[in-house]
């Protein structure tokens, strides 16, 4: 056995730091702050150009079109917030409160609706209820020819679509809310003597105010990124306004200034979840609260429960995702059938490698970050961690504009000294899009990465480093292997979304570039629904993914309960 | 060698606005056991990750076996330190093997030496041929021994332990202890223990520094610290003691003590339990006021007429009730004068 290691006397009066040692203590904060501002300057180049605008261009959208598209923004983010609070805050009371047929299944099929996106729910709508669709053309057929029947290119249908695939949001989280504190609150209420609308109106509603307006508040910015499903339903938002300015004239200046008005939307929705959720700070009750006790239904009651959950779920997804597999199979065994199946790997390629590049810049992003804060502590990383999650609450055509100004500005510079990036890199490269989608969704690879890592001791990484072992040795050999699930779940969770991206892939795609959501939502709109199911369906499959994720969590959290 | 493996001048560390460590000054001879105690919050952890380089001082240096690793401006990053650590829960890696671990920080080693090594340091743990199991396949004493020999592989200057033992039972803890200091002392490394727990400290200690508000109270051997306290605090923190008061002639409720020169005027005598004797008496001075029975005998406590606490124990099974009145005298030459700290 060796004795105490043989270290020298140096008697040197320094500490004898060494460059890498220097690199390491300067190297994650400094990385981490480069990350934020990789995030930060895109949206920063947009909220700069608004200051030196292109009065003529406002002034002719101003005398045109921008009055009606605010009015037609305001109208449908007013229209599909009260719509998805009301059917997620009911169906949550529903499935919490009382105990049906079905009543657990739905608690987390009432979720699936997150797996059909906005744009398909859309197309499938406007193709059944449309005016040349089935059920009308049966309904004239019944009451004559001109029978009245709600017109459904309407801004009322885009608002009912929208409900019906945004509603999840509140329906998650109002459920989380009712499965432990606001739950246990009620049954106490109801103890101290109130009746259930008052113990409802003075408890539970309040204690749900955070949860639901931070539901209404990802309602409205899925709503506020989408310009792709308005368009089916004739409704012109100042999104539309941006890819309307960006596709016709290619003016980057212009798009990018309309841009900033819906980066300013956005901010209004901050705002307003700010002030909607008001002083309340209610954490999450460590696991001990029992709940709402479930009330049992019977008779006609509990079949009407049923009833209801039963036609949401079926309306938003059930039927159709049916009608997409119909089509789908009339396209296959149909006279046109090869060539679209064709394209549809070359598309079904594209996608994949969108996904999969934007996959691992945003894991080895998060996991640089999520390990920054493990190394170093101090409020550089923290601030950074921050920072670089932002994109997600910044909607699809402001990241997509603020990449293209940035690309411009550094291609620019490349020009000034002589290194000219190759052709169109700004204006339409799988670096731009690449680089949108990270911005855009870094967050959830983040905040999967990071949960990942609270869950590795800190004990863990002190004993390493005194083992000797180098940060970038113990990432590799043990905080990476020790989070492994969760950096898979990560990696998931973007790849699934920027799959399923459509209005960045619309604005930044290079010439000729198609993904299965552009071609889904270019057939669509040309009235080529069997060509355009089989794309959706797939869309679909892979959505489902994070939903199964999810809703395996929440089964087992009642599992606990 | 006679290489210090550790040495402390004037450590200074602030978090926020409060003082952690405060001028902390320290040094240990080759091979040396050192217990750092004190209640929680008195800074103990602190300084120890302080020497392990997870934390960096504000001012002062740090000298690790002669190297200067943190002088408040440049802080040697942990894994540049030959400092070996251990914690209370282990943190074993989990996904590696018991070998895989402990020939962790075994980098620059062949492979073949590499799994000699790993050998050596199982028989040193007495867990040979425990290699191939995984951490999660141990008991909690076999986990801790791994961490013990996971440390001890790249064969540091010194050791740092956390509350080690903390985790463990009453009984796996005793033998444990002993366990790794039989395995420092064959290997001559020198330790730093950190504990609150008094008993644990005595015991494996060659010194033991008291630590309190981020200051060493006192620093020196097992029987000092706990018969020659400096202050009430040590006394009272190293175990059970009774203050007794003391009369201008060198006298308390229990006798005449032994005085180098007059008491300062506030001092007390400080007395420990086992050096007070019991006789019954039904016209005693002393009345039993608490009994507990901790299996080899009696923790006591009476009131002396006017109202002076005293605790001591009795070694045998006929010890007196709660009522029971008696004299009580003190074993000569055992007592210490301390002058309380407000």
């Amino acid at each position: 056995m060796t004795a105490a290691a043989p270290v020298a006397e140096t008697g040197s009066d320094r500490v004898e730091t060494t460059a890498a040692d220097r690199a390491s203590r300067r190297g994650w904060p400094g990385g981490a702050l480069v990350l934020a501002a990789l995030v930060v300057v895109p949206i920063g180049f947009l909220a700069i150009g608004i200051s030196d605008p292109e009065t003529e261009v406002w002034r002719q959208q101003w005398d045109t079109r921008l009055p009606g598209q605010l009015v037609d923004t305001a109208v449908l983010l007013v229209g599909v917030s009260f719509g998805a609070l009301f059917l997620g805050s009911s169906l949550a009371w529903l499935v919490s409160a009382y105990s049906f047929p079905g009543s657990k299944a739905f608690g987390w099929l009432l979720v699936a609706p997150l797996a059909m996106p906005s744009y398909v729910l859309g197309f499938v709508t406007m193709s059944v209820f449309g005016f040349t669709g089935p059920v009308q053309n049966q309904w004239r057929d019944w009451f004559g020819r001109d029978a009245w029947f709600p017109e459904v290119e309407s801004m009322g249908g885009a608002i009912v679509v929208f409900t019906l695939v945004l509603y999840p949001y509140v329906f998650l989280l109002a459920r989380a809310a009712l499965a432990d504190q606001a739950g246990s609150a009620y049954n106490v209420a109801r103890s101290l003597g109130a009746r259930p609308l008052e113990a409802a109106r003075r408890v539970v509603i309040p204690m749900l105010r955070p949860a639901l307006a931070a539901g209404v508040a990802v309602v409205m910015m899925e709503t506020i990124t989408d310009f792709a499903t308005v368009q089916y339903f004739g409704v012109d938002t100042v999104t539309v306004g941006v890819f309307r300015i960006w596709r016709g004239t290619f003016d980057r200046d212009a798009a990018s200034e309309f841009a900033t008005l819906v980066l300013v939307v956005a901010l209004m929705i901050i705002g307003l979840e700010r002030i909607m959720r008001g002083r309340a700070r209610f954490g999450e009750a460590a696991g001990a609260a029992a709940g709402l006790g479930p009330r049992r239904l019977k008779g006609t009651r509990a079949w009407a429960a049923f009833a209801i959950c039963g036609i949401v779920l079926l309306l938003a997804f059930l039927a159709p995702t049916l009608q997409l597999v119909s089509w789908a199979f009339q396209e296959i065994a149909g006279p046109r059938g090869t060539p679209n199946t064709e394209r549809f790997l070359e598309f079904l390629g594209n996608s994949l490698q969108l996904a999969l590049l934007t996959a691992v810049v945003c894991v080895l992003a998060s996991i640089f970050i999520a390990n920054g804060s493990r190394f170093v502590s101090g409020r550089t990383t923290g601030l950074a961690a921050r920072l670089t999650a932002v994109g997600y609450a910044v909607p699809g055509p402001v990241v997509a504009m603020g990449v293209v100004l940035s690309l411009v500005a550094l291609d620019d510079v490349l020009e000034g000294i002589g290194l000219g990036l190759p052709g169109t890199v700004a204006t339409g490269s799988l670096v731009g899009l690449v680089y949108a989608y990270s911005i855009r969704f870094l967050a959830p690879g983040l905040n999967a990465i990071e949960a990942g890592m609270a869950q590795v001791p800190e004990e863990i990484t002190a004993s390493a480093r005194s083992l000797g072992a180098r940060p970038a040795t113990i990432v590799r050999r043990i905080h990476t292997p020790l989070a492994r699930t969760s950096v898979a779940t990560g990696a998931v969770l973007v790849a699934v979304d920027a799959l399923k991206e459509l209005p960045i892939a619309l604005l930044l795609r290079p010439i000729g570039f198609n993904t299965l959501p552009i071609w889904t939502f270019n057939l669509a709109t040309e009235s080529r629904f069997e060509q355009a199911a089989l794309p959706a369906l797939a869309i679909i499959v892979v959505a489902m993914i994070p939903v199964a994720l999810l809703s395996r969590q929440l089964s087992r959290g009642a599992e606990r309960a | 060698m006679t290489v210090t493996p550790l040495r402390l001048d004037a450590v200074v560390k602030t978090y926020e606005d409060v003082l952690a460590v405060d001028g902390v000054d320290l040094e240990l001879a080759p091979g040396e056991l050192l217990a750092l105690v004190g209640p929680s919050g008195c800074g103990k952890s602190t300084l120890l990750r302080s020497i392990a380089g997870l934390v960096a001082i504000d001012s002062g240096t740090i000298r690790l076996a002669g190297a200067l690793v943190d002088d408040g401006r440049d802080h040697l990053p942990p894994e540049r330190r030959p400092a070996g650590l251990v914690f209370q829960d282990h943190a074993l890696f989990p996904h590696l093997t018991v070998a895989d671990n402990i020939g962790f920080g075994l980098r620059d080693h062949r492979t073949d030496e590499r799994q000699t090594r790993i050998d050596e340091l199982l028989q040193l743990v007495d867990l040979a041929g425990f290699g191939d199991r995984f951490p999660h396949e141990l008991s909690g004493g076999e986990r801790q021994r791994v961490a013990l020999a996971r440390a001890l592989a790249p064969s540091p200057a010194l050791m740092l332990f956390d509350e080690p033992f903390a985790s463990l039972d009453h009984n796996l803890r005793i033998k444990l202890r002993h366990d790794v200091a039989a395995a420092l002392k064959a290997t001559g490394t020198p330790a730093v223990f950190v504990t609150h727990d008094q008993q644990e400290a005595l015991a494996i200690g060659d010194r033991i520094a008291v630590m309190r508000n981020g200051r060493i109270r006192q620093l020196g051997s097992p029987a000092e610290v706990y018969h020659q306290p400096v202050d009430d605090f040590v006394a009272a923190f190293m175990g059970t003691a009774s203050f007794l008061p003391i009369a201008n002639d060198a006298t308390t409720v229990l006798g005449p003590i032994d005085l180098d020169g007059a008491a300062p005027a506030d001092a007390v005598a400080m007395v420990r339990p086992d050096d007070i004797v019991f006789t019954a008496s039904a016209t005693g001075e002393a009345e039993i006021v608490g009994a507990a029975y901790h299996g080899s005998g009696w923790h006591l406590h009476a009131r002396v007429h006017d109202g002076v606490d005293v605790y001591f124990t009795v070694g045998h099974l006929d010890a007196p009730a709660v009522g029971d009145r008696g004299t009580l005298a003190l074993t000569p030459g055992h007592c210490q004068v301390v002058v309380p700290r407000r």
